[in-house]
């Protein structure tokens, strides 16, 4: 029994050593090419290898966890994990909530994706994942009807099934889809800017790791790795950081 | 798994398949299968606990006890499951954390609620942040197992309550006369009779019950539903070695195929149980039984 607890005792403390450094990075795991689930049903993509550089930059033993993005953001606040590295853009309205880091991609164009090239987008039905910039961006368009999904995964499969005319995601999520579709989907209208660029959410009061992470972002910024790294994720033309 | 799996293009359907079905996120798939199973076989019998004893509470003759257990019956019956897996959970888990907060770090000044944030001291977090991930992923499941048997404790509390009263009163006036205690009359006449009318509505919940898992994910546990979503969904060939279209259909066929198994198998089960708490009763169950037998 004594052991038991000297052992007990023993862990506690290195438990309280240890506590300032871990941080539990949550993420979607559904959305590629920023994060998704490999063949080994590991979490992988763009922002995991940022991730991981990103806290061994800032001297940080990181841990990643999966999230539904629905709850994505309820579940930052009251701490089940310390940051959110899942592809969220920066809006006023998330930034009530949570703060986020220097933005680690510069703001990229959301676009349309069609099964036809003559989809009227003005009049047509549109789909685009529950809670998301773009979702936002189609409710204000006027003639256009939102139908919105848990995932882009369905949003996706409601344009291939017809539920819906075209869907409206970020660019980099879409061309590998369309190039892969065998010519069924295909890019339809103009590109829309939508969002301040997409960075790290963190709870508002966890100033001492934002600043942290901004420290490392601003230093990969500086040394190109940043650049680097999106090219190799989302092909050459990715817009980059100068 | 298997050596020929390394570069899975060139294999033929059944080789790819082999691969295919056996690579770590389909592993993932198959252990949520076990998980599922096993927040099951926990929590009945744990909701059942909790149903007797709302029951009991229900029909105590000490009036606040009465109050306490309709009222547990009323509340939890009445609130959507939705809606108390998305508050209880958060609530429960905040509860734990901030009475650790005030045993373990009684000099912390500040404060806890802070605009949207809720901050306990970093030894009261639970699990600690430093803990491994199946330290958090076992805390999440303790807490479905409790949020679970709450919620179907509520069901099966009525459930036994209204058994309760079904036993004929006559076999609890006569251990009346035979001078047993009410405790006695309780233990021994009222609850071995009981069963045989509660069990057509514990079948009921568990049926329900086998159904609601994929509830689990609100919870952050990936249940069987997430996975097959995942895992059916498209995938293309620059992020994996397996691409595929649209698979979701197949997934979910084997999962119908799955849920009809498990509750035909519940199905067969709970039959035999009912044949036995038959034997014997004062009910036309029990009465055609004993003119077979005779």
């Amino acid at each position: 029994m004594k052991k038991l607890l000297i052992g007990a005792a023993a862990l506690a403390l290195s438990a309280t050593m240890a506590l300032a450094d871990t941080v539990r990075m949550g993420t979607e795991g559904a959305y590629p090419p920023y994060n998704f689930i490999n063949d080994k049903g590991e979490i992988d993509g763009f922002e995991r290898e940022l991730g991981d550089e990103l806290c061994k930059r800032a001297g940080l033993t990181c841990e990643w966890v999966k999230n539904d993005w629905d709850s994505i953001i309820p579940n930052l606040v009251s701490g089940n994990y310390d940051t959110i590295i899942a592809g969220m853009s920066i809006t006023p309205e998330r930034d009530e909530v949570i703060d986020f880091t220097q933005a680690y991609i510069p703001p990229a164009a959301s676009a349309f994706v069609a099964a036809s090239k003559d989809v009227d987008l003005s009049s047509a039905v549109i789909a685009a994942q529950t809670g998301t910039i773009q979702a936002a961006h189609v409710a204000s368009m006027g003639g256009a009807t939102l139908v919105e999904f848990a995932t882009p995964e369905e949003t996706i499969a409601a344009v291939r099934n017809g539920e819906a005319d075209a869907v409206l995601a970020d660019k980099d999520y879409l061309i590998p889809i369309v190039e892969d579709s065998n010519g069924e989907l295909m890019f339809v209208g103009d590109d829309v800017a939508l969002g301040g660029g997409v960075g790290m959410g963190l709870r508002e009061s966890d100033t001492e790791l934002k600043a942290k992470f901004d420290a490392a972002i601003t230093s990969m910024k500086e040394d190109g790795t940043l650049n680097a790294m999106i090219k190799k994720w989302f092909g050459e033309d990715a817009a980059v950081f100068d | 798994m298997f050596s020929y799996c390394s570069d899975p293009s060139t294999l033929d359907t059944f080789r790819w398949f082999s691969c295919y079905l056996t690579n770590g996120v389909h592993m993932q798939f198959y252990l949520s299968f076990l998980k599922v199973l096993g927040l099951l076989a926990i929590t009945a019998p744990v909701a059942l606990a909790f149903g007797f004893l709302g029951a009991m509470a229900a029909r105590a003759r000490f009036a606040p006890l009465g109050w306490l257990g309709r009222g547990y019956i009323a509340v939890v019956r009445g609130v959507p499951d939705i809606a108390f897996f998305l508050f209880f959970v958060i609530a429960l888990d905040q509860m734990f954390e901030w009475l650790r907060h005030k045993i373990k770090c009684p000099d912390w000044t500040e404060p806890i609620r802070r605009g949207n944030d809720f901050l306990v001291c970093p030894q009261a977090k639970l699990p600690l942040g430093t803990s491994p991930e199946w330290v958090h992923e076992a805390y999440a499941f303790f807490l479905a197992i409790i949020t679970f048997a709450l919620v179907f404790g509520a069901f099966a509390a009525n459930v036994l309550f209204g058994a309760m009263r079904a036993v004929p009163r006559a076999q609890l006036e006569t251990a009346e006369a035979y001078g047993m205690t009410r405790r006695q009359t309780f233990w021994r006449i009222l609850v071995p009779q009981m069963w045989v009318y509660a069990l057509p509505g514990l079948s009921n919940l568990w049926m329900v019950l086998i159904k609601a898992t994929p509830l689990l994910f609100l919870l952050g546990i990936e249940d069987i539903v997430y996975w097959a979503r995942e895992l059916g969904g498209t995938k293309t060939p620059r992020f994996t070695d397996f691409p595929h279209p649209d698979w979701r259909m197949w997934y979910f066929l084997f999962l119908l195929v799955f849920y009809l198994a498990f509750t035909r198998v519940s199905e067969i089960v709970l039959d035999r149980v009912m044949r036995r708490l038959t034997h014997g009763q004062a009910t036309m169950g029990g009465e055609a039984q004993r003119k077979a037998a005779a």
